[in-house]
């Protein structure tokens, strides 16, 4: 079986626990106002088997053995490869592999299946509203939150991942709303704040793609450390499980 | 047992000279973390505020100054202080610190270019000795010398030889003196004197010869420590003591000897031990041991040896390769990891970083975890530390083996090597496409071989003559390394530190190689792509037209790793066909130090579409820019070299890493580097410099070196401050690749 793989960064360390080789499959039904990977939109051409895929993964392994490190599904959207990602991560699984998928829930389904197979979830969260989340993304929450029910069956633990975009999440009420809406997900481990940055506009420009955000400042990252401390307070409050600050 | 031995586990280096056994039956492994560490004392603060002021003084002058009335020798110098109250650790090369030793025994010549430089003149009743009556070891070389060696060294087909001065990276096993005295030790090579006979062949009269100018080295080491005060003919009592004594013997061979790497050894466990016992004894305290490890730090900081401009550029900022090795793993899988390891590490943070003693890790995946980390952020916080697998040399070398100069493994006091220098593969495989003719000079230095004519090179045509001409060069160094150090032992023989090693020692014959990545990609893109050569009037390829992409070493695509690897191997068979010097066993290394620099300089364009003058990358590692695959992909081509069957001399990489790459918080990007050295390491991966920093800092430091005085990085095989390295070789740090994710 092939897939389509848009790109393979063989030290990730920001995805995940430990060192991780983070794998990005094209290809996304979102079009985030703030996409960092606007040229994955479209799915590109099938360039990898299945196997070759897993036999670069599992040349890193000596990497992977401190805090579970392992390989990361990111994107695009890796569920909307759903079957060549499904063959990937069974045979990955055999080599005792830690996989963590990265991705905003919105796919094709076959979720349940995925996730037995998934060791850790990395899941963006767009915006707690529907209709901003439509502005945001030019997509329905629906898909996100059939995959939430599916996470919260499957067990499996959550890191959640939100980017903070100045003038839209840098706000009290942002993350009032934030923490009520994460009262749905179980087994959340971690949440991390992502500052918005700059770092992929010039794709837009090499894309010719419109940047919806081109005048939007970067996040300051001292103040969306504020804001997370904020969050955690707040978070706590209400959570069955409380979070760390870091 | 002796007075000095009390409370020590005894075996059998009770009764021979075995200071590994002692070690093995007496040593305490450390599991703990780093909270134990004390800061430094009034006295340290007071004698390195002075070191700091003489250093930049250095720095301004370039050379603070020089003997011109003494030869180098162990003996030769009145007693030199930094100051006489606070000096816990005493000895200095001369009778002043920073200034500097004449020593003529490699080549007097180099001598008068060393004084010329800085406008010093030797004292003429000196001077008249080495004109007159005595003859040194750069006349001997060049008396023997072949016209092809002359040659093959005048194009930099072989460049660094040690044919003008010490050839250093012999380790002196400095530990003996504190564990035995130095009577003892002369008793015993007085009896291994007197073993010495049967018929008077060479081998036996020139060994009889040195053993009894070793036993009067000795003798002249305990009279330098009576000179301060000290009588070390008996063994140290206690763990001050025990330093003192070590150093003693180090510095002997820094007054004898002015060696491009003069190493310490490994001296961790061995301080440990007598540490430990004072402890017990309740006759010292964590900050007074600390006082005693910074002290003896600064007096390995201070050593300096007289070098040429041109050497300089060799070798840039003024290193001496004080090499300390710390860490490493027992045969019997104990962790050799102590107080002391943390406690050498430490001194990074108390007298703040710097390139010497080139602190050097040897790493095992069994090494303590606290360990590991610590030295993951030492890492972080100086960029002053090396690592080398000791997994991939415990198997070869046991356990008490150390590291000289930058890779290069000796067990103690057991084996030593003849320096070898290196050789240019990129420039060989160029002589291998124009008839043996240098595409720089135009000379022709390796006959009988084809100017190449065709118009678009042919990968088996040019593999194969390659090979051919690997086989000639690789005669010619031979023979070169042979002639070296057969003068060299005759007319600067480093008896002070052959003292310290058995009578019948194990020679290694280290040779070298630079400019791999250039070669192994320059046969790539033969292979993969369409090169066509660019010849001039006389069919000489001066410049390459490449067509299409080809593999690049350093992706971890095996295409073009194998290729590397088989250089090595074709290179290392074709050295092990000659025979060596006093049946030396030959060794390989992949490490270039900063001459990479100069070695670029003196190649021509080559076929990878390198173009003429521009400098290799350094040691084996990818060409720079080149590793575009990230971090990991480019660890893993240089893991695919073999040292256990092809490079025992030691494998150099170097790496450099953005700090964010690493990791968000501090504690994660010390998790994250543990893991990259485990992930590189478990692949018998031999050698990693480590280097956190932004290059924006680096280009910064290039135009204001004020503002960054102490700023220190790892280069190839060893830490250099920053603005002691020439223009050209900053701007070649700064072109390397460094690792960083988006």
């Amino acid at each position: 079986m092939k897939g389509a793989v848009d790109s393979i960064e063989t030290f990730g360390l920001v995805d995940g626990p430990g060192i991780r080789t983070v794998v990005f499959l094209s290809g996304c039904a979102l079009r985030c106002q703030y996409c960092h990977n606007p040229e994955m939109w479209v799915k590109g051409k099938e360039n990898y088997t299945s196997d070759e895929l897993v036999a670069k993964i599992l040349r890193n392994k000596p990497y992977y053995q401190r805090n579970h490190g392992g390989v990361t599904f990111s994107g695009g959207e890796p569920l909307l490869q759903i079957d060549f990602l499904l063959d990937v991560c069974q045979k990955l699984k055999k080599e005792n592999i830690h996989i963590a998928l990265d991705t905003a829930g919105h796919g094709v389904g076959r979720y349940d299946e995925i996730l037995s197979l998934v060791d850790l979830v990395l899941f963006d969260i767009k915006h707690p509203d529907p209709q901003n989340y439509k502005d945001l993304t030019n997509a329905t929450i629906d898909e996100s939150e059939k995959f939430i029910k599916a996470m919260n069956q499957s067990g499996k633990p959550v890191w959640i991942r939100q980017v903070i975009v100045p003038g839209i999440m840098d706000n009290e009420t942002y993350l009032d709303q934030l923490v009520t809406y994460l009262q749905k997900i179980e087994n959340i481990e971690k949440v991390e704040f992502l500052p918005f940055h700059h770092l992929g506009f010039e794709k837009y420009e090499k894309l010719g793609i419109k940047n919806p955000l081109q005048n939007v400042e970067e996040m300051n990252v001292d103040e969306c450390q504020e804001l997370y401390t904020l969050f955690v307070e707040k978070y706590n409050k209400v959570a069955s499980k409380p979070l760390k600050e870091s | 047992m002796k007075e000095e031995w009390r409370t020590f586990v005894e075996g059998p280096w009770t009764t021979e000279i075995n200071v590994r056994d002692f070690i093995q039956k007496n040593y305490k492994p450390y599991e703990g973390d780093e909270s134990f560490l004390e800061g430094t004392t009034p006295k340290t603060e007071h004698i390195w505020n002075k070191c700091s002021d003489l250093l930049k003084e250095e720095l301004k002058k370039h050379v603070l100054d020089i003997d011109v009335d003494h030869m180098s020798g162990i003996n030769a110098f009145a007693p030199g202080y930094i100051d006489d109250q606070d000096d816990v650790i005493v000895g200095l090369q001369t009778d002043a610190p920073l200034k500097r030793i004449v020593n003529p025994y490699g080549g007097i010549r180099m001598v008068y270019q060393e004084l010329d430089a800085y406008g010093y003149h030797l004292n003429p009743e000196v001077d008249k000795y080495f004109n007159e009556f005595r003859k040194t070891h750069n006349q001997g070389v060049f008396d023997a010398y072949t016209e092809q060696i002359r040659k093959a060294r005048h194009v930099g087909l072989l460049t660094g030889l040690p044919d003008a001065y010490g050839r250093g990276r012999i380790i002196g096993d400095y530990r003996r003196i504190a564990l035995y005295g130095i009577d003892y030790l002369m008793e015993q090579k007085k009896k291994d004197w007197d073993q010495l006979l049967g018929p008077m062949t060479n081998d036996l009269i020139q060994l009889r010869e040195e053993v009894s100018m070793q036993y009067r080295a000795l003798d002249e080491i305990k009279q330098m420590a009576k000179s301060y005060g000290f009588d070390i003919s008996r063994p140290a009592t206690n763990g001050k003591e025990a330093v003192q004594w070590t150093y003693f013997g180090y510095l002997a061979s820094v007054k004898e000897n002015n060696g491009a790497a003069m190493s310490l050894g490994r001296v961790d466990d061995f301080f440990d031990i007598y540490f430990e016992r004072d402890l017990q004894e309740g006759t010292i305290t964590e900050k007074e041991i600390q006082e005693i490890i910074d002290q003896f730090v600064i007096k390995l900081r201070l050593v300096r040896h007289l070098r040429t401009p041109e050497y300089d550029e060799l070798f840039s900022g003024d290193p001496t390769w004080v090499t300390c090795s710390v860490g490493g793993v027992g045969e019997d899988g104990r962790s050799m990891v102590t107080k002391t390891s943390y406690r050498i590490v430490h001194t990074l943070t108390n007298l703040d970083t710097s390139p010497e003693p080139n602190m050097t890790i040897l790493w095992s995946l069994s090494l303590p975890d606290n360990f590991k980390k610590y030295c993951a952020k030492m890492s972080i916080e100086t960029d002053a530390i090396q690592y080398e697998n000791d997994d991939v040399m415990r198997p070869i070398y046991g356990d008490d083996y150390a590291i000289a100069c930058c890779v290069s493994a000796m067990r103690e006091g057991k084996d030593m090597q003849f320096f070898g220098a290196r050789c240019n593969l990129a420039k060989t495989l160029l002589y291998s496409i124009n008839g043996g003719v240098d595409e720089v000079k135009g000379d022709l230095v390796i006959p009988s071989f084809e100017k190449m004519t065709d118009t678009v090179l042919d990968y088996d045509k040019v593999k194969a003559s390659y090979w051919k001409m690997i086989e000639k060069v690789a005669a010619i160094y031979s023979d070169a390394m042979n002639i070296i150090h057969y003068m060299h032992d005759k007319y600067a023989y480093e008896a002070g530190q052959m003292a310290l090693h058995d009578t019948n020692v194990n020679r290694l014959m280290a040779y070298g190689v630079a400019g791999l990545s250039v070669a192994c990609d320059s046969l790539s893109a033969i292979k993969y792509a369409k090169v066509k050569p660019i010849r001039n009037e006389e069919g000489i390829t001066v410049d390459f037209e490449v067509e299409g992409d080809f593999p690049k070493y350093g992706n971890d695509d095996d295409r073009v790793d194998m290729i590397a690897k088989e250089i090595l191997e074709k290179m290392y068979q074709e050295l092990s066909k000659h025979a060596c010097y006093r049946n030396a066993h030959p060794t390989l290394s992949v490490l270039t130090i900063t001459s990479n620099v100069v070695y670029g300089n003196k190649t021509g364009a080559t076929p990878d579409g390198r173009k003429a003058g521009v400098p290799f990358a350094p040691g084996a590692n990818p060409m720079h820019g080149r590793d575009a695959s990230g971090a990991i992909a480019s660890l893993n081509s240089v893991a695919k070299l073999d040292y256990a069957n092809c490079c025992r001399d030691g494998i150099s990489n170097t790496f450099s890493i953005v700090p964010t790459s690493l990791g968000h918080s501090k504690s994660e990007q010390i998790e994250n580097l543990v893991g990259l050295l485990d992930g590189y390491f478990a692949q018998m991966a031999h050698h990693l410099n480590v280097n956190v920093l932004q290059r924006e800092m680096l280009i910064d430091a290039m135009e204001h070196p004020d503002k960054y005085p102490l700023l220190t990085i790892r280069v190839s095989g060893y830490a250099v401050r920053f603005n002691r390295l020439t223009r050209k070789q900053q701007e070649e740090v700064i072109a390397r690749t460094f690792h960083e994710k988006m």
